[in-house]
């Protein structure tokens, strides 16, 4: 089965070099990436870093300036019939038609793939809306929108998915539900492309990402690689006034410490005695420690926090 | 075909449940057929108030089918009291008041409605000669008058009123429903959304050119049963029900103007704007709201330029004035080419979304 190896060996998506600019503004500049099939691929990164544009260049909607796509081995722009049906996209802003219920919305879309209107309302029970069904949909809350907006776009079962910042503006119990369906959804076998510029989100959910800022992806891997390739300390941190300053010194040779008045923090990359002292001391008051995260990977990319 | 079918259903859903949309279709047309209705009933040929005072030997003795002919143009109230009937007149109530003094018959006309006031001296001139004349032995004069209004003598107001507003509300309702769909579709992200589906302009477009041509149909039964109602009473030829084809026309050449619009526009405000700035002078200017038979020529000229125009004469050949189908093929054919030229600019200017 020839066709089936070189299947596998060709990536789902592959972008190389993509451009696209606005007048001054480099949206995107020269992006390159490669997806492979049944991943969850993200991409991360502040409001205006390019991550919309990129996608929406992906999907077919936007005109690259310059630059190589591939999807499934087509080529999305111009619009490209072929391609169409093995896709399912979730735009940033939901798009439904007007005055239409929940059930009306999804086998709407269905039926334009040529899904059948049973088929539509499984997925509308998949995504836990069989109940709102006949809501019209201005008047479900956010996240009930969003699960009907991916319902929407995975309704003719595609091969690739696009997501483009599902869980933005939904409260923390809702962005949790979301991420179940979404990890089902990727469980499924489908490959799965999303944006995010949660950090949290992206390392929950994907298997590599893709930090992006100005328009460029600065690096991109398994987030866990990531994290551990910045090789940074892990901070633990006690209530202020618990030890002294001197006492935290001695027990923590070569630990980086800061008392700032309300904790007293040690950065250190050997963690284990200082936890192990703090303890026979009884000095856990307070006790939080925290390993790097995507955050540091951020702030040691670009020198600056991370503000989404 | 299944995509055309959903998508015309969405729209349709869209559209009933819109209650502005409905409103302004629907009944507000119908609103307008009632006002004018009662505004101008009778207009068309209206029959001028005349008071008998007391006996008038001319008007008691003209036979019973020359009163018929006469009873189309005045409409004689015999009365006893000239003082009371004098007041009528000067307070324009009626036209004038006739009495007769021995042989003398006197008009009492007010100056302030001159043509009606020329009307009944005219008129009354001519039944006083024929009376000297019948008087005078001579039985079967040379040569008589008949007097006869130009339209058909059932073209009351509601005769010309229900073809031309219906033709109004056709207009408005699909350029608004195009205009309005597409800038909407497009603002809403629907546009981009449905880019994304396998679904063709075509089938898009097909989907609101089924649908408006249903809210056509629609239209015209409610409008056509309306005026049909005793109260407005519309009498329709045997033809009437050309007006399908041409209906269908109109409805095609005025979705174009709202693609145009809706292809212009960002919002659905401008949308709406540029569609009312076109629809509703066309509709002065072609005849819907009042007949442009006094209007001045070069206006009449101009309004041979107005799709709305060859939409609303046409449905009156057929629908009231008796034309055959036939009659209807150069509007239809008028209308077709106008569809074409304005959807291929439309379509020019199409765009997906705004990005
Ligand atoms: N249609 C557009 N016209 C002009 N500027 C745009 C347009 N789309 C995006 N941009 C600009 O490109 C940059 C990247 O935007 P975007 O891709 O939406 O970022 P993100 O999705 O990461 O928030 C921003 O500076 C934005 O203002
Ligand atoms: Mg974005």
């Amino acid at each position: 089965m020839v066709v089936r190896v070189h299947r596998m060996s060709t990536p789902t998506i592959e972008v190389s070099d993509l451009r696209k600019a606005y007048g001054e503004v480099k949206a995107v500049d020269g992006v390159s990436f490669e997806v492979q099939s049944g991943e969850f691929f993200g991409i991360l990164g502040p409001n205006g870093a390019g991550k919309t544009t990129t996608l929406e260049m992906i999907e077919g909607l936007r005109e690259p300036d310059s630059g190589r796509i591939a999807v499934l081995g087509e080529s999305p722009w111009p619009r490209n019939p072929k391609l169409l049906p093995r896709i399912g996209v979730q735009l940033q802003a939901s798009a439904f038609f007007e005055r239409l219920t929940a059930r009306e919305q999804i086998r709407t879309f269905a039926s334009l793939y040529g899904v059948s209107a049973k088929r539509a309302d499984e997925w509308l029970a998949i995504v836990g809306l069989e109940e709102m069904g006949s809501l019209p949909h201005e008047k479900l809350s956010g996240g009930q929108q969003q699960r009907l907006s991916i319902a929407c776009a995975l309704a003719h079962d595609p091969d690739v998915v696009f997501l483009d910042e599902p869980t933005s503006g939904l409260d923390p119990q809702a962005r949790r539900n979301l991420w179940d369906v979404l990890r089902d959804i990727n469980q499924q076998g489908r490959t799965v492309v999303l944006t995010t510029h949660y950090l949290d989100e992206a390392e929950s959910l994907c298997d590599r990402v893709a930090i992006m800022d100005h328009g460029q992806i600065l690096q991109s891997g398994p987030p866990a690689v990531l994290v551990r390739e910045l090789d940074a300390p892990t901070r633990i941190a006690i209530e202020s006034g618990t030890i002294s300053l001197d006492a935290a010194r001695a027990l923590a040779d070569g630990a980086e410490i800061d008392d700032d008045g309300v904790s007293l923090t040690f950065a250190t990359r050997q963690p284990a005695p200082i936890l192990a002292a703090l303890a026979e001391r009884d000095a856990l008051r307070g006790l939080s420690v925290r390993g790097a995260t995507l955050e540091d990977v951020f702030l040691n990319l670009t020198g600056r926090e991370y503000r989404a | 075909m299944t995509s055309f079918v959903s998508l015309s259903k969405a729209m349709a859903l869209g559209f009933v449940r819109d209650k502005t949309a409905t409103f302004f279709t629907i009944l507000f047309p119908l609103m307008f057929l009632s006002v004018f209705g009662a505004l101008f009933k009778d207009s068309g040929v209206s029959k001028t108030d005349v008071l008998q005072v007391g006996s008038v030997a001319v008007l008691d003795q003209i036979p019973a089918d020359a009163r018929g002919d006469l009873e189309q143009v005045l409409k004689i109230t015999k009365t006893d009291d000239l003082a009371a009937a004098l007041e009528k007149v000067r307070a324009g109530d009626s036209a004038a008041a006739v009495e007769q003094q021995g042989g003398k018959v006197i008009v009492h006309f007010s100056a302030a409605d001159q043509v009606k006031a020329a009307t009944v001296r005219g008129i009354m001139e001519s039944i006083v000669q024929q009376g000297n004349l019948t008087m005078a032995g001579v039985t079967t004069p040379a040569l008589t008058l008949s007097a006869e209004p130009v339209e058909d003598k059932s073209m009351k107001a509601i005769q010309y009123m229900t073809p031309g507003l219906l033709g109004w509300a056709i207009a408005s309702g699909a350029t608004f429903g195009a205009a309005l769909t597409l800038v909407s579709w497009r603002q809403k992200k629907i546009l981009r959304r449905l880019r994304l589906s396998p679904v063709s302009v075509g089938s898009i477009v097909t989907a609101r050119v089924g649908v408006s041509i249903g809210i056509a149909l629609l239209q015209s039964a409610i409008f056509i049963g309306v005026a049909l109602l005793p109260a407005f009473g519309l009498q329709l030829s045997s033809y009437w029900w050309a007006f399908i084809p041409i209906m269908v026309a109109g409805t095609l050449a005025f979705l174009s103007i709202g693609l145009l619009a809706g292809a212009v526009s960002k919002t659905p405000e401008a949308a709406s704007a540029i569609a009312n700035l076109i629809v509703l002078p066309m509709a002065f200017l072609s005849g819907s709201f009042f007949p442009l038979d006094n209007a001045p020529g070069w206006l009449r000229t101009l309004s041979n330029f107005l799709p709305l125009k060859h939409l609303v004469t046409s449905m009156q050949d057929v629908m009231v004035r008796g034309q055959s189908p036939t009659a209807t093929l150069p509007a239809i054919g008028i209308l077709l080419g106008f569809t074409v030229v304005v959807t291929g600019a439309a379509a020019m200017l199409f765009k997906w979304d705004d990005v």
